[in-house]
């Protein structure tokens, strides 16, 4: 599959703009698509436990362990097969696990769009009296906490273009939920990221390319240091 | 939430009593057509000496008095996706189950709990699914424990006092307790052989939004419950039937409903609910993600609009107080707009993460008078004014608004919220 990544939608620190040229004509198999290397999360992401955390969190495992440490091992459950959890693990990550083989174009998705979004989303994802999905804040300044004029949308605020893809085909369209194929998720994912300025009209989108896309919002997220005490934060 | 209401005429005394409250103050056509104000109710009959007759037989099922009709308010100016809890017409501290708030993201689904099944997988030595009759064999445990939406109090937080006829149900109706029962998480996770590197899990929703959060793994191997029960019988549907996650003290959204799925990971998922939703902008440029626990609130919930207190003299100042860090230590109450402060009284039981009751006297002179409360929870932490949220925050942060809430009370007895 023709796999094309405009100048400046992928994230440049990976080069993954060249390596995706490469490939590009080489289709990936179907079993491969799982078995892609993650790419590497940022380092600033939040969830990521850093060696204290990680410690607290081995701590906060033999208490809970020591809890239940009295009571029986049940056995009640039974196995869950591959299939079995295939048929229900849609899950996608930040770095790309679960995306499926297959892909999709912008074109592709601007008539999908019209067919199955537009009268919720609006024609340029501007939204109506449901969520907006496009638009982008001048300098890509994150003023949210302070500024109401702008909206909150794919570009201006989501960091993880995964995340469009996941929900989409969990969730979209609302009348038809999980009724998209990937390569119509594929499709619609690229159409919205175009509408929102981070995709070319000419691109196409698959399992290798998405996680690659590096959102404007991507470092605005900052972890809770909310912990109770005299400080209000 | 939307602010973009506009606040009709008062409901009728009635209305007020029976927990209907907030749906004239939403505005025409904002609320359920069931439900609305104007539309007189016959009032229910009643013989004139009840001791003078046989009264009714027992009945399989109870049903409340015919004179009480408390209502959880639905807004239907958006596709609506929540209703909240009648808190003015509650004592103590439970919530009964029809009365327990809603929010969801794609509808109430409707599940055969035979065919039920929980899938454990990812991380894990054993992957398993488990049977509605599978978790109920496992040594339960029940805790009342508060469950309160994110965005509660967030058109208070966001309007101050310019909607001053707003009940407590309208401002802070996404919050409730409940006796939750269940199995332990960290049972599950032990049954199924969670590996030591799992850090966060992924919870799915068997509804049509196939609702996703991530889940520190801490939380698990802490007090998570895999509830099936609530008061003492099945979930309602609407929360979550037949089995739900619950995170005591967590934001409601990560309390994730009709249950099906469980993945271990050593990384979280970024699902639309923690990233597009659920994330507090901050000033500076950022949004805080994760942002699961609930800081130390209360609220007023008598005297309030749409209440008129009847004339000077003694009345109870009475409402709840909850965080989700622990316990609450003391509620303070302020007749004076918060000039001066005095401690309410916290009707026993005082527990962790759930609602707590408190109450103080109050001798009314018949004059002006601003009322307001203040939580402080066992960290030390102290709810803020709405001008320390406000700088800490924001002013269009969009979740957790602890803030203090006023309401005043004008000297013909009539009770507004003032911000
Ligand atoms: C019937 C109206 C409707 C249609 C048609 C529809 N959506 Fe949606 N969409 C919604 C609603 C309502 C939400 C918010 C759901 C919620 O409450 O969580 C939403 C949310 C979204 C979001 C998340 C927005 C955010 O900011 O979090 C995305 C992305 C999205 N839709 C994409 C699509 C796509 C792609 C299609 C077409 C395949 C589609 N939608 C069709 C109503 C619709």
């Amino acid at each position: 599959m023709l796999v094309l990544l405009s100048a400046c939608a992928p994230e440049s620190e990976t080069g993954s703009s060249a390596a995706a040229e490469d490939d590009a004509v080489l289709p990936v198999p179907p079993e491969a698509a799982r078995a892609l290397p993650r790419p590497e999360l940022h380092p600033g992401m939040p969830g990521l436990l850093n060696a204290a955390e990680l410690e607290a969190l081995a701590a906060a495992r033999e208490d809970g362990l020591a809890d239940i440490g009295h009571l029986p091992e049940f056995g009640f459950g039974e196995t869950a097969s591959p299939e079995r959890i295939a048929a229900w693990d849609i899950d996608i990550g930040p770095d790309g696990e679960g995306l499926p083989p297959g892909s999709g174009s912008v074109e592709r998705g601007e008539t999908l769009y019209r067919l199955q979004c537009v009268q919720c989303h609006g024609a340029r994802g501007e939204g109506s009296q449901f969520e907006a999905l496009a638009g982008r804040v001048p300098g890509d300044r994150f003023p949210f906490a302070e500024d109401r004029r702008y909206r909150i949308t794919v570009g201006s605020y989501w960091p993880y273009a995964t995340t469009l893809f996941d929900y989409i085909r969990r969730a979209m369209p609302q009348a038809a939920p999980g009724s998209l194929p990937p390569d119509d998720v594929y499709a619609l994912t690229a159409f919205i990221l175009q509408l929102n300025g981070l995709l070319g009209s000419g691109d196409s989108l698959d399992a290798e390319s998405l996680p690659r896309i590096r959102m404007p919002a991507r470092d605005r997220f900052v972890r809770d240091d909310r912990r109770g005490g005299p400080e209000v934060r | 939430m939307a602010n973009n209401r506009e606040n009709g005429g008062l409901p009728s005394r009635r209305d007020v009593l029976a927990g209907v409250v907030g749906t004239a103050a939403v505005g025409a056509g904002a609320v359920a057509g069931a439900q609305q104000a104007d539309t007189p109710k016959p009032r229910p009959r009643a013989p004139e000496d009840p001791t003078k007759m046989q009264g009714l037989v027992p009945r399989p099922l109870g049903e409340r008095s015919a004179f009480e009709t408390p209502r959880r308010l639905v807004r239907v100016l958006e596709p609506s996706s929540s209703s909240r809890t009648p808190l003015q017409y509650l004592q103590g501290i439970v919530t009964p189950a029809d009365l327990h708030f809603e929010r969801h993201h794609g509808g109430i689904p409707n599940i055969d709990p035979e065919r039920y099944e929980l899938l454990i997988h990812g991380m894990v030595e054993r992957p398993q699914t488990f049977t509605l009759a599978d978790l109920k064999r496992f040594p339960a445990e029940s805790k009342l424990r508060f469950l309160e939406c994110s965005g509660n109090g967030g058109t208070a937080f966001q309007n101050q006092g310019r909607y001053p006829r707003m009940s407590p149900q309208e401002m802070d109706g996404l919050t409730s307790t409940s006796e939750w029962t269940g199995v332990p998480l960290k049972l599950l996770f032990r049954e199924v052989g969670a590996r030591p590197e799992a850090t966060w899990f992924l919870a799915e929703g068997m509804d049509a939004a196939v609702m996703t959060r991530s889940v520190p793994m801490e939380k698990a191997w802490d007090d998570a419950i895999v509830a099936y029960a609530q008061n003492g019988e099945p979930l309602r549907p609407e929360q979550g039937y037949p089995v739900r996650l619950f995170l005591p003290g967590w934001e409601g959204n990560a309390s994730v409903k009709w249950l099906r799925r469980l993945d271990l990971s050593d990384r979280p998922f970024m699902t639309r609910e923690e990233t597009s939703k659920y994330t507090d902008p901050l000033p500076g440029g950022k949004a805080r993600m994760f942002s699961f626990g609930m800081d130390a609130k209360s609220l007023i919930t008598f005297p309030t609009f749409p209440e008129r207190l009847g004339g000077p003299g003694w009345w109870e100042v009475r409402g709840i107080a909850w965080t989700g860090r622990g316990r609450i230590t003391r509620v303070e109450i302020s007749t004076d707009g918060g000039r001066n402060w005095e401690d309410a009284e916290l009707q026993e039981p005082v527990l962790p993460k759930c609602h707590v009751r408190f109450r103080k006297l109050w001798n009314w002179d018949g004059r002006g008078a601003t009322l307001m409360s203040r939580a402080t929870d066992e960290t030390g932490y102290v709810q803020p004014t709405r001008d320390a949220l406000l700088a800490a925050r924001g002013s269009y942060t969009r979740y957790h608004y602890n803030q203090i809430r006023s309401w005043r009370v004008e000297s013909d007895g009539q009770v507004f919220f003032a911000g």
